[in-house]
């Protein structure tokens, strides 16, 4: 049996069937002049220049589906990069590739100048890339501390001997995981450390993910959509929350759909059609870029 | 039915609340006299001094077959369910061939501390039979060993295939061990092999043909093992089993090597398996092929199932009941009166209560499964997946 994959993909459906549903969306923000929410007006600090990680002609294919094609980008330490195109443009794919879920067809994605491929999921997440997943996946009966502290044992040595026996190590990790799992919930704003995730509203659920995710200690947090489904005033306030995940030193890349997040968030964009980067730049840039707004709105028959 | 139902649910609250509300000293106090209890069990006089009605009938007792037996049986299945519920209660895994490592860890024992085994009569590769004691850690990391090896390649799979393989390795050990003369001996099997040590103050070995100090030695280890289970349960190799069988590619993702814990749980589980097979051995005292049956893979998971998954006073309860209602059940038919023998159409046909125990109790399992699929005592949490996975597979999800 085949491992399954994170994310179905079936790129070809997708291409036809919801494009069409990105469109009015992506009319109705890419155009208009951002409204950038309160605090995007301090300028970012610039980002250092040394490369965090490196996408390097990055090819990934699903026997005819090109779902990547020679994608082509390198992150920077500190800073918040978006990574951004209509739906089934390959951007979780991409994520997929980094975490090690899939391995390119061709390419290489270095982390820290270390090459990824071929290391297992567990490895590069202690290496640290965390990630959390564009449908929700909790651990559904665990309580939301439990589900951090799954993530804050990635970088826990307790085996079974030393928990048999509960030696010191595992009290010291036992005590050190709850208290920074705790902490890292209050810092993402989950209130009910002990319901069950399942319980948790929607928004709960994001934002516990996302807690999960940086109790690995990650150098490097990539967020697939998770605005998704958000309304205005959550998107706010998860604008803040990524600006803070930032200025704790964690570099960010982020995959969003929601145009007036990305253009206020992030310090660049990446911007994929149907496997291919098309554009990369500072937000004004990529907003302006042609190609992008032909990506998003389409263009018209007569000109093409 | 439904008002029963609530009624019985509001009686279980009452009492869970009740408990909870406890001061830890009232607890411990609690457990302890519960503890001192299944201590007395096997004694007659324990039920002449409360007062039960003697004679032919004793409400709890086996009257058919001796109760320290029965419950020495009981103890060593408890510790078989006890095992296979860290595989499959815990980590997920479905493992059909959970007896395998029983048979290693008897087998161990049988070829080392008796003077009949092969390796003293033939080979003379040791000079005389080790103690019981002596060769119960070899017999405990043998199976464990075994565990490791069988799950090393085969924990890559996952579902019915590991189901399918673990199933093939219990039949393997049976049939080399049936087939085998070098040194298993076959379906002759190894006789005298040695009993735990320990002397009564006359002198007299307490661990001979009276089956009561095994009973009390067995239900010492299981408490012990209780302790360290529990402590497993509650620890970061406990969070890494439920996040595996929660979303086992998320949990990888989020830095649980999911291969490893996977492998330890399967090797934890054998482990104790063999430790069972070790105890059993010693008190029965000879082991042949045909013991390693395949029901016998089948019973013990049916132990867990019946319990409850994923909880260890499940598998407690569920290992006691499989062993224990069918050998009560002998004694029911003298107890109500019925008939030993019935004649159809002028033949005779034995339908006592003795012989027709199995058929009972595969109606009382079929019943419980049907009416508590998650088990008699499950874990809330295993039992609220299971909900979850009947909901998708109604909505075709």
């Amino acid at each position: 049996m085949p491992e399954s994959p994170i994310e179905p993909q079936d790129a070809s459906e997708r291409d036809v069937t919801s494009e069409r549903d990105a469109a009015p969306d992506a009319r109705a923000t890419v155009g208009v002049p951002p409204d950038p929410p309160e605090g995007a007006s301090v300028p970012h600090p610039t980002p250092g220049r040394t490369p965090l990680l490196e996408v390097d002609d990055v090819t990934l294919r699903f026997g005819g589906v090109v779902a990547l094609d020679k994608v082509n980008f390198t992150l920077y330490e500190g800073e918040i990069l978006g990574l951004i195109g209509p739906n089934g443009a390959g951007k979780t794919t991409c994520f997929n590739a980094m975490t090690g879920v899939y391995t390119p067809t061709s390419g290489e994605i270095r982390f820290k100048g270390q090459k990824l491929s071929g290391r297992k999921r567990y490895k590069i997440t202690k290496m640290g890339i965390a990630r959390t997943f564009q449908n929700i996946r909790l651990f559904p009966e665990m309580t939301a501390l439990e589900n951090v502290m799954v993530g804050a044992d990635a970088h826990h040595k307790t085996s079974v001997p030393s928990a048999l026996l509960r030696l010191p190590r595992y009290w010291q990790e036992e005590r050190s995981g709850r208290e920074r799992s705790r902490e890292l919930l209050d810092f993402v704003g989950v209130r009910r450390h002990d319901e069950a995730a399942r319980n948790l509203s929607y928004g709960e659920q994001r934002r516990l993910e996302i807690a999960r995710a940086l109790a690995t200690q990650p150098t490097l947090l990539c967020l697939d959509e998770p605005a998704a489904g958000f309304n205005p005033t959550e998107k706010d306030s998860l604008l803040q929350l990524i600006r803070d995940i930032r200025d704790t030193g964690v570099t960010v890349l982020l995959i969003e759909h929601d145009m007036r997040l990305v253009m206020g968030v992030t310090d660049r964009i990446v911007v994929l059609e149907f496997g291919k980067k098309i554009a990369e730049g500072s937000p004004a840039q990529v907003r302006e870029d042609p190609k992008v707004i032909a990506a998003y709105l389409g263009v018209p028959a007569d000109a093409a | 039915m439904t008002e029963i139902r609530a009624r019985w649910r509001a009686l279980r609250q009452a009492v869970g609340s009740r408990w909870d509300r406890q001061p830890k000293a009232t607890k411990i106090g609690l457990l302890l006299v519960f503890v001192i209890f299944l201590y007395a069990l096997p004694n007659r006089g324990f039920y002449e001094y409360l007062g039960l009605p003697l004679g032919e009938y004793i409400p709890l007792y086996t009257t058919r077959s001796d109760m320290a037996t029965v419950l020495f049986q009981c103890g060593y299945f408890i510790l078989l369910a006890l095992g296979l519920n860290i595989v499959v209660g815990y980590a997920g895994m479905l493992d059909l061939g959970f007896f395998g490592f029983f048979a290693v860890g008897a087998y161990t024992i049988a070829t080392l501390t008796s003077p009949r085994s092969k390796v003293f009569t033939e080979y003379n590769w040791l000079e005389s039979p080790w103690p019981w004691i002596v060769a119960l850690p070899l017999a405990v990391s043998l199976s464990l060993l075994a565990g490791v090896l069988l799950g090393w390649p085969v924990l890559r799979l996952r579902g019915d295939y590991l189901a399918i393989v673990t199933l093939g390795f219990a039949e393997m050990i049976r049939i080399v061990a049936q087939n085998n003369d070098w040194i298993f001996n076959g379906d002759r099997g190894i006789a005298e092999i040695a009993h735990p040590p320990g002397k009564n103050p006359d002198g007299t070995p307490i661990f001979l043909l009276d089956a009561k100090p095994y009973y009390w030695l067995v239900l010492t280890v299981i408490i012990a093992m209780v302790f360290l289970i529990r402590n497993l349960a509650r620890s970061r190799v406990g969070r890494a089993w439920v996040a595996i069988r929660e979303d086992e590619d998320a949990a990888e993702l989020m830095g649980v090597p999911t291969y490893r814990f996977r492998l330890w749980a399967f090797a934890m589980g054998a482990g104790i398996g063999g430790l069972s097979g070790a105890l059993w051995a010693g008190q029965i005292g000879f082991v042949n092929a045909s013991t390693f049956r395949l029901e016998q893979s089948i019973l013990v998971l049916a132990a867990v199932l019946l319990g409850g998954a994923g909880n260890i006073g499940g598998a407690i309860l569920g290992g006691f009941l499989v062993i224990y209602v069918p050998e009560w059940l002998r004694s029911v038919g003298e107890v109500f009166g019925l008939p030993e023998t019935v004649r159809i159409a002028g033949e005779p046909y034995d339908v006592s209560a003795t012989n027709l125990r199995y058929l009972f109790f595969g109606i009382v399992l079929i019943v419980v499964m049907i009416f508590r699929p998650q088990g008699l005592w499950p874990n809330r949490r295993r039992a609220a997946e299971l909900k979850d996975r009947e909901k998708e597979a109604m909505v075709g999800a």
